[in-house]
């Protein structure tokens, strides 16, 4: 069986982020980017498959600027065995949106035929939480999001999902799609051996035409502002003086 | 000329500079605070690095290790130095002398400190010979075909988790115009040697838990097998290797001083006084632009110096000029992170006056700065018959 594994370059979750001057997105110019970190928990778990003999290959995509392709070598570096770029802008600040990069994974998985396909739950720059359920409608496979554990099972996976208020588990048919939350793994380091055969790996780089599917944005971005800065705390003496000031804020 | 890092460059700082923030920082305080590393903690760290095949990276693939060039190397100690030398020396990285190794040494000696199998350490100075290496007094000489070692080596880092020491001792003195000088011939000492003895040391203000050690040679029995090189060679043998252990220095003081200036840059932004950042003050913001300047600076030096080993040109004055100069800007660095946070710099709440008692030594170990500079203008100086 082989993973499909989509992985998108995000601002790094370690960067303050800086919403630019003119409030049309966040400011990414010489900004640290790395892989989403919900895409790098889907890649330790297509690699753990493959460990486990459930997975044979691990194809890595990811759909964006030409320096997606570092998030590719990390992706190769941890351990997947080929990696697919689909270069489909040219600034960093544009963001390619769910529908479109569903209709290229669709056009992708078409060509690939994996058994599975692990997305991270959502990107950590605009939280849309919707490519891997977009994909699963357009293919009409069986989506298991969020999930917290994955199991393989013949012709079925096993999932826990993280889900209001406790742990669901489902069992869905293959092919299917899995969104992964943060629980279900804590990804490797990249080896030096892997780090160094990354390079000799192969990777294709191709474009939204090649797929047939236009990246022309549907959604504008109105504005992006800074969420509001926390008000100063204060520290209390006592549980008396604790409640005192709920009460005053209104807050009990 | 090129000044950016490769795709693999890349990976292995983010991969190392991941390791030390999620595997060493977390022991640091608890290490420095009792001065010692627990040795489940220094197993873990160990193993990882086994794992990650980062273990004897410094080592051509031929021995087992993973070939790093002297760029890629030097990359790998920078990022290690952010965090702990009593940590992070688990993160094995054997001494690259270990390649002087010949016959069946390489099986004894060589392979295992590779494979993470055997753990070294390197001894050279005396309580009466530190910049004056060929001071020495710890002496073999000949019975029976064998060596006999007596004398005492002290400030020897890592002795105490080592299987065995490489050692070395006066085996001769020559006449020269100048006086008379010392031969010296380096030796392979196996821990539990009779008449070999590994103490405690002293107490350092300096990374805590990274021990330094006292050797004691009573009459310690060594045979020729145990020579590493040629005898008397010990010249050589530290002319050919010993320049890795000042890039060291240099590399590692440029992670620790950006691992401190994050903290200044931080504290900068978000300490209020008189109603504004403490940075928008130019008493702060100044010293911030001083700090990472030459912080750059020393990184670049470091890095070219390293990057000349690959070329296989001379470097021994680049790098002691690395090593003199990181050295010194990490002591001015720490300094001013701590002059930044004002008293709260000095409260074991932040490392930072860790690191600043941890910077103390860069300046004295591997070299003294005043050797360095003596390297350095002899170097120039020389070759004009000066």
């Amino acid at each position: 069986m082989k993973v499909l594994v989509p992985v998108k370059r995000v601002i790094d979750y370690n960067v303050k982020v800086r919403v630019k001057a003119d409030g049309s997105g966040v400011d990414l110019a010489n900004v640290k980017m790395s892989m989403n970190p919900f895409d790098e928990i889907a890649v330790e778990e297509a690699i753990r498959l493959r460990e486990a003999g459930k997975a044979d290959e691990v194809v890595a995509v990811s759909i964006g600027v030409k320096q997606a392709q570092e998030t590719l070598r990390t992706a190769l570096a941890m351990g997947a065995d080929r990696a697919i770029l689909v270069v489909a802008a040219d600034d960093v600040h544009t963001d390619i949106e769910p529908l479109a990069v569903a209709k290229i994974l669709k056009a992708i998985v078409e060509e690939e035929a994996p058994g599975i396909v692990l997305c991270g739950k959502q990107a950590i720059d605009n939280d849309m939480n919707a490519t891997g359920q977009m994909l699963s409608a357009l293919l009409g496979w069986s989506q298991a999001a969020f999930a917290s554990d994955l199991d393989i099972d013949g012709d079925h996976a096993v999932v826990t999902r993280e889900v209001d208020g406790g742990l669901q588990t489902i069992k869905v048919t293959l092919p299917t799609i899995v969104t992964v939350d943060l629980r279900l793994n804590e990804p490797r380091y990249a080896s030096l051996p892997n780090i160094m055969k990354a390079k000799k790996k192969p990777m294709d780089e191709k474009t939204p035409a090649d797929y047939g599917v236009d990246v022309t944005p549907r959604l504008e971005i109105i504005s992006t502002a800074e969420p509001e800065a926390r008000a100063a705390g204060v520290i209390v003496g006592s549980v008396d003086e604790l409640v005192e000031k709920l009460k005053e804020v209104g807050a009990v | 000329m090129q000044f950016g890092l490769n795709e693999e460059q890349e990976m292995i700082v983010s991969t190392v500079r991941s390791f030390v923030e999620n595997e060493i920082y977390p022991h640091e305080d608890l290490v420095d605070r009792t001065g010692e590393v627990p040795e489940e903690v220094a197993e873990e760290i160990k193993r990882k690095t086994i794992e990650l095949g980062f273990y004897a990276c410094n080592f051509p693939e031929e021995v087992g290790g993973a070939g790093l060039s002297h760029l890629e190397f030097a990359l790998v100690e920078r990022e290690l130095g952010r965090g702990s030398m009593a940590l992070n020396h688990f993160f094995g990285r054997p001494q690259n002398i270990l390649m002087a190794c010949e016959g069946e040494q390489k099986e004894r000696y060589l392979f295992p400190a590779v494979r993470g199998e055997r753990t070294d350490a390197l001894a050279m100075t005396e309580p009466g010979a530190g910049s004056d290496v060929r001071g020495m007094k710890c002496s073999a000489v000949r019975d029976c075909g064998d060596w006999v070692v007596n004398g005492t080596k002290h400030f020897i880092s890592g002795a105490d988790h080592a299987d065995f020491i490489i050692v070395f001792v006066a085996t001769g003195e020559d006449q020269t115009p100048r006086g008379p000088k010392k031969r010296i011939t380096t030796f392979l000492v196996d821990r539990g040697t009779p008449g070999f003895t590994i103490r405690d040391g002293y107490k350092s203000v300096s990374h805590r838990g990274y021990k330094n050690m006292v050797l004691e040679f009573d009459d310690c029995r060594l045979p020729d097998a145990q020579v590493l090189g040629e005898v008397d060679g010990g010249f050589a043998v530290m002319n050919e290797w010993l320049y890795a252990t000042r890039i060291t220095v240099a590399t590692m003081c440029v992670g620790r001083a950006r691992r401190a200036f994050d903290y200044a840059l931080d504290y900068a932004a978000q300490r209020h006084q008189f109603g504004q950042p403490i940075g928008k003050f130019q008493g702060i913001g100044f010293q911030i632009a001083d700090m990472i300047t030459e912080i750059d600076a020393a990184d670049l030096l470091t890095l070219a110096a390293a990057e000349r080993l690959d070329r296989g040109l001379p470097a021994n004055r680049e790098i002691a000029s690395a090593k003199l100069y990181a050295s010194e800007m990490l002591a001015r660095v720490t300094d001013a992170a701590i002059q930044v946070h004002g008293g709260m710099g000095l409260m074991d709440d932040y490392p930072l006056e860790r690191f600043w008692r941890d910077a103390r030594v860069e300046r004295i170990w591997d070299g003294t700065s005043e050797i360095q500079r003596h390297i350095i203008s002899r170097d120039l100086l020389r070759p004009l018959g000066a």
